[in-house]
């Protein structure tokens, strides 16, 4: 069995290769920051200091775009786009629209040829010409359109393994629609809510071409433009500074996760567990 | 409680026709069973009572109200699903209590009636579970409890017991006897499980097609099925049903060659040349071959079934069956004769109807 532990050996070298492909930039995200020379090579900070922290707090327009302009356009785009998606999709599901199939693969379609880059003229145009430009609101709807056609997709999922009689079941003993919907069909879909809300959040979190295109005003931009308040004027990063606000930027996604999957734990299929 | 009447009810989906054209009506406090095989209409029939399916066109009256195009929460109805549709977030006392608390019932009032509900139904130790944590025997009374909570004007069961395993189902049955007769609520249960229709109800309404067969109590159905299709649904194995020529001038019922029988009594009118001759396999008596009055027959085969044995026959090529209540299997030659009850025969008509 020679060419079996040939290929043992050969596989191993490849695995840890591929981890190390992706571990080294781990590493260096981790030291970097706390490293007051940092460079793009990956060291242990020789003289550990918070200063790069220091500094990052103390430029205004980087911690505004922080604590207020990311959270509130993430936000926003979280909540319309889980709000929406679970009603369009409950719509999807239940009501009798003729060609609603088609019209759901349509909408994905779209979704995927039709997005980002591509886009962003017409987009910038629309949003515009809706007196939305420099405005938090016209990043939102910008974004949660590119969100909604993928978010309704899988809510449709969730919402098509939901047994009909529940919903049957509460009309029978007397709740109203919006009694049902509160009571019964959000609790129900509350694991497939979270996934698109989740999806959403980070999503406007890290959209970075559309706010730059749609907020001129630096004080109004998001975390994901405030990294140049770290660059020089002739377009150099200054590494320490930006590596500290990166982990800044990372942080917030990173526990709203984990505090999602500790708190309800997550599923990216539907269907009810009985 | 009130009474419930279909008037002239329909319900068509592209060319089936669900429900066609059935009345039927439903005493206060009566316990009425739909029957029937699968597709025969019997679940859109209760579900457009319940007002989760719109009929074409007819009426439905609960009481005196008419509630045709009521949303089903205007119905003041209640309902048992076949999954049982237990809200798995909710804890069994939640389930049981959700009715009123969409009535706007005050909290502390919700838990009395919830206590005093799951008392009646012998599930106060699981209040605080999840549908998930409980046996289907468990779910099956949580159901129930929920039914019964708001002292619905009618209860609906959309086979309820068709889940459980078949001892479970038969406690499940007798304690869902007991509860109606506590309860005494006019309730419509739909079922294809004959037995479960003989014994719960007090009205069994035998549909076919989306039409309504035969209305009427257990023993009627079962002792004089109105025409062939009750005949041969209704009773295990079912009723003989034999083609038969009549010749009424000399009552003589003729099976098949050299197959002829003299009748003893009148015949009904119309009892004339072609007909279908039924009878139910406990009339059907085994005699020595070639005794007077009997019909030759061919043993096929023999199943003993516990308390009574079943016995299939060939007479000239249709098949009978007779029924024996014997502790053990007959010994029986090959060539046998058969003895017809003639008080228990009936006729039945080229149209299928039971000839009177």
């Amino acid at each position: 069995m020679k060419s079996g532990w040939l290929a043992r050996v050969l596989s191993n070298i490849l695995g840890v290769a591929l981890a190390l492909f992706f571990l080294v930039p781990m590493l260096w995200f981790v030291f970097a920051p706390f490293n007051e020379h940092a460079t793009l090579s990956v060291r242990i900070p020789e003289n550990f200091t918070l200063n790069n922290f220091q500094v990052v707090f103390s430029n205004e327009t980087a911690v505004r775009s922080l604590l207020q302009n990311s959270v509130i356009i993430s936000g926003g785009v979280m909540v319309l786009t889980a709000l929406i998606a679970t009603l369009a999709a409950y719509g999807f599901s239940r009501g009798s629209l003729p060609g609603r199939e088609i019209i759901t693969y349509i909408l994905i379609l779209f979704s995927s040829v039709v997005t980002g880059t591509a886009s962003l003229v017409p987009i910038f145009v629309l949003i515009y010409n809706l007196g939305m430009f420099n405005t938090y609101q016209g990043v939102i709807l910008a974004t949660v359109g590119g969100m909604l056609p993928t978010s309704i997709f899988i809510m449709r999922d969730f919402i098509d393994g939901l047994p009909r009689s529940y919903e049957e079941a509460a009309m029978v003993s007397g709740a109203s629609p919006l009694q049902i919907f509160r009571d019964i069909v959000f609790p129900t879909l509350r694991p497939g809510v979270l996934v698109v809300a989740v999806m959403a959040f980070v999503s406007g979190w890290g959209a970075f071409l559309t706010p730059l295109i749609l907020i001129r005003n630096a004080s109004m931009r998001p975390a994901s433009i405030a990294f140049y308040q770290f660059y020089s004027d002739e377009g150099s990063p200054n590494i320490p500074l930006v590596s500290t606000y990166a982990v800044l930027y990372t942080l917030p996604a990173l526990l709203l996760y984990l505090f999602i999957n500790a708190r309800y734990g997550f599923r990216f299929f539907g269907g009810i567990k009985q | 409680m009130a009474s419930l009447n279909l008037t002239q009810l329909r319900r068509h989906f592209g060319t089936v026709k669900a429900v066609d054209n059935i009345d039927l009506a439903v005493n206060d406090g009566q316990f009425v069973a739909l029957l029937g095989p699968s597709g025969c209409g019997k679940t859109t029939t209760l579900r457009m009572i319940a007002g989760l399916e719109l009929p074409d066109s007819g009426e439905i009256k609960i009481g005196e109200k008419p509630v045709t195009h009521l949303p089903p929460r205007d119905r003041n109805i209640a309902m048992v699903f076949q999954d049982y549709a237990l809200y798995p977030h909710m804890t069994v006392a939640e389930n049981v209590g959700y009715p009123l608390k969409v009535r706007n019932v005050q909290a502390v009032d919700i838990r009395a009636r919830v206590n005093n509900v799951a008392e009646q139904l012998q599930i106060n130790h699981l209040l605080e579970r999840r549908p998930s944590q409980l046996s289907g025997g468990q779910q099956q009374r949580v159901a129930l409890a929920r039914a019964v909570i708001h002292k619905a004007q009618i209860t609906l069961y959309d086979e309820p017991l068709s889940n459980l395993d078949s001892k479970l189902r038969l406690e499940a049955r007798a304690f869902l006897k007991h509860l109606q007769r506590e309860v005494g609520v006019t309730s419509v249960y739909v079922t294809h499980d004959q037995a479960e229709a003989m014994a719960l109800a007090d009205l069994i309404v035998v549909m076919n097609d989306g039409k309504i067969m035969q209305v009427g109590s257990p023993k009627d159905i079962y002792q004089t099925p109105a025409n062939m299709f009750v005949a041969g649904f209704i009773g295990s194995p079912p009723m003989n049903l034999m083609a038969c020529t009549v010749d009424a001038a000399t009552r003589t019922l003729r099976f098949g060659d050299n197959l002829a029988l003299q009748w003893q009594h009148d015949l009904p009118q119309g009892a004339h040349g072609q007909v279908t001759f039924g009878i139910r396999p406990e009339y059907v008596s085994i005699r020595p071959a070639g005794e007077p009055g009997t019909l030759d027959a061919k043993l096929y085969v023999m199943q003993m079934l516990g308390s009574e044995s079943l016995i299939m026959l060939h007479v000239g090529n249709q098949l009978v069956s007779a029924r024996l209540i014997a502790d053990d299997l007959p010994e029986l030659p090959e060539r046998v004769g058969i003895a017809l009850d003639q008080k228990r025969g009936f006729f039945y008509g080229t149209d299928g109807n039971r000839l009177i």
